[in-house]
């Protein structure tokens, strides 16, 4: 029977740098995600978990060893496919980056937009939906300048994951984010996870989202402890 | 606006809503774009009028062929032609007819300006060789010391210009005799002087003692209807024993005047590099807005690839930046353009319009321009690294 975890790591090894001042930051990572789970990612600053993070979300090339996400191998992947794995998953990030001249609907449908999908009521509608369910359902036409940085990141979670991801990848994202809102954006992941079968992998330094996690994985110095 | 260009490229406009959103930049932007359209149309316009300039005088004659000396680069310059080349070339039988053509500048002290008037003699029992405008005024060529003025000259009043008449005529003194200005045609002034003066090949000599009927500038020949001006010139050249001789056709001659003013001469070389200087100054105003954009949305743009979005799409944001500018900065370029043509127009009297044609030629090439700016700018946009967000 076919594996179907969206995420399987094997022997992965990588490297920073070049000739002398090569480093090797990760050291035969094995690691595999189930589907629908809520995987979190701990260990000291440092030690390999973002980077992790990226080469499993295809946003750095795999150097040595093999990564499958969804079923595809990204050692040696093309750019067309490492595109479109890009857009079926959902990256949040620690910083929002969310687009200075876009409004908060307008950045929440960047994240239905790169599906192809066009502005209609029914897009219009999805987004203003993910906004309610981050809270910021009266925050809609707000550009990100007359937001709190609270309000922002969840901006940035609304449009990670208004596309329906089959994989979220979130790199510390209740660091910005009071007690309540963070627990209910990890809640918000956890239920996608029950609801849609998302997978969710998540970097934090958080303690009160290990709760919350299915699976804690710990790394130190580049190795899975 | 917005919606608009959502329609349009099916996707949200990014690349306006960028620039909407610094308008204090924005609006510099569009003001250099401007200003650039403004030099290149001025400069075009310029290149264009001596264009016209330099063919105008061509347009008082109708010749099929015209010999001139060889350093005779243009109508105005070059030694004389011995006039016995014109009797050999008549004895070509597609040789119908041939004028000698003499030129030399008048001036006409006036008032307020002194006119440099580049007057022509002509034969005026050869009235087939004149325009239709100058041809029905011929007779009164053959009166002695009498001359047909250019009623468009740089500094000659339009009224004054219009009172001329037979019947009131003007006079000024030319080496000491006294010239009767009995009509007027259309002219226009010049990059070499401020209009024309047409009189008889007699009249002519009166006034340069110096010359003779037997060296005009130059001879200009027509040709029997149905023949092939190029081949009658192509056979000249081998007929005719001064092998030194351009013997061109009248639009050949023409043509290489112009190529000459365009290329050869220092104006023409100057509203050239106008041009390119008006050029180079929007490719690097645009590049500097477009690359400025881009590196301040590096990490956007970075998380907009981290999302999938391919290549394609930060391409089509930078060219939407670009074509915008186009756009936005041709109408107030192409409006103080013509503003200020209007103004050099009426202190120069020389031919400067902006004509459907140029508008559309500076558009396009200003539509280029930010096409190419964009394209050099979008080379930053490989500096977006999704992996350097986290």
């Amino acid at each position: 029977m076919a594996n179907t975890d969206p995420i399987m790591v094997r022997g992965l090894n990588h490297w920073f740098g070049q000739g002398e001042a090569r480093k090797q930051a990760l050291f035969d990572i094995n690691l595999s995600v189930v589907k629908g789970s809520l995987t979190v990612l701990v260990g000291p600053s440092g030690s390999g978990k973002t980077t992790l993070l990226t080469l499993m979300g295809c946003l750095r090339d795999v150097q040595d060893g093999s990564v499958r996400l969804m079923g595809h191998e990204l050692l040696g992947a093309n750019r067309a496919l490492t595109e479109t794995l890009r857009r079926r998953t959902g990256v949040i990030f620690q910083a929002h980056n969310l687009h200075d001249s876009l409004t908060a609907m307008q950045n929440v449908l960047m994240g239905l937009q790169v599906h192809g999908l066009r502005r209609t009521p029914e897009t219009e509608a999805a987004a203003r939906h993910m906004l309610q369910l981050v809270g910021l359902a009266d925050r809609t036409d707000y550009l990100p300048a007359n937001l709190s940085g609270g309000q922002k990141q969840r901006v940035a979670v609304a449009r990670a994951l208004v596309g329906s991801p089959e994989v979220v990848l979130a790199d510390e994202p209740t660091a910005a984010l009071d007690r309540e809102a963070g627990l209910a954006v990890v809640r918000m992941l956890k239920q996608l996870g029950q609801a849609r079968g998302t997978s969710t992998v998540m970097v934090t330094h958080d303690p009160r989202i290990l709760d919350l996690a299915d699976r804690i994985v710990e790394i130190d110095e580049g190795r899975l402890t | 606006m917005s919606r608009l260009l959502e329609w349009l490229f099916g996707r949200l406009p990014i690349g306006w809503l960028q620039l909407m959103h610094r308008r204090t930049r924005f609006g510099a932007a569009l003001a250099g774009v401007a200003f650039a359209n403004v030099l290149v149309f001025v400069q075009v316009s310029l290149m264009n009028s001596m264009s016209l300039a330099t063919l105008k005088p061509y347009d008082f004659f109708q010749a099929d062929i015209m010999i001139s000396a060889q350093d005779a680069n243009s109508l105005s310059e070059g030694g004389n032609v011995a006039r016995q080349w014109m009797f050999q070339a008549m004895q070509d039988p597609e040789v119908t007819a041939g004028m000698g053509l003499m030129m030399a500048n008048v001036s006409w002290p006036r008032v307020q300006k002194t006119l440099t008037l580049t007057t022509f003699g002509v034969d005026p029992e050869q009235s087939g060789f004149l325009s239709p405008g100058i041809a029905d005024k011929v007779a009164l060529l053959q009166l002695r010391d009498s001359a047909l003025l250019d009623r468009l000259s740089r500094g000659l009043p339009r009224d004054e210009a219009a009172a001329i008449r037979p019947q009131s005529s003007a006079s000024f003194e030319v080496s000491g005799k006294t010239l009767s200005i009995n009509d007027t045609f259309a002219g226009g002034g010049g990059f070499g002087g401020d209009g024309y003066m047409i009189v008889s090949d007699q009249t002519f000599l009166d006034l340069f003692p110096a010359r003779s009927s037997a060296a005009p500038d130059h001879i200009l020949l027509k040709v029997a209807p149905g023949a092939d001006p190029d081949a009658v010139a192509a056979r000249l050249r081998k007929i005719i024993t001064d092998k030194a001789l351009r013997i061109r056709s009248y639009a050949a001659a023409k043509a290489e005047d112009l190529v000459y003013q365009q290329t050869k001469r220092p104006t023409g070389i100057i509203f050239g590099f106008g041009v390119l200087i008006g050029v180079l100054v929007g490719i690097v105003i645009v590049y500097q807005v477009l690359s400025a954009d881009v590196a301040d949305h590096l990490s956007e743009y970075a998380t907009f690839k981290a999302m999938g979005y391919p290549r394609r799409f930060f391409l089509g944001v930078v060219f939407e930046e670009a074509l915008i500018l186009a756009f936005l900065g041709f109408i107030p370029g192409a409006i103080i353009g013509t503003a200020i043509l209007t103004l050099m127009r009426k202190a120069t009297t020389l031919p400067l319009t902006m004509t459907p044609g140029m508008a559309t030629t500076v558009f396009v090439a200003t539509l280029v321009t930010c096409v190419v700016s964009g394209a050099i700018a979008t080379r930053r946009l490989s500096a977006a690294d999704p992996a350097d967000l986290f």
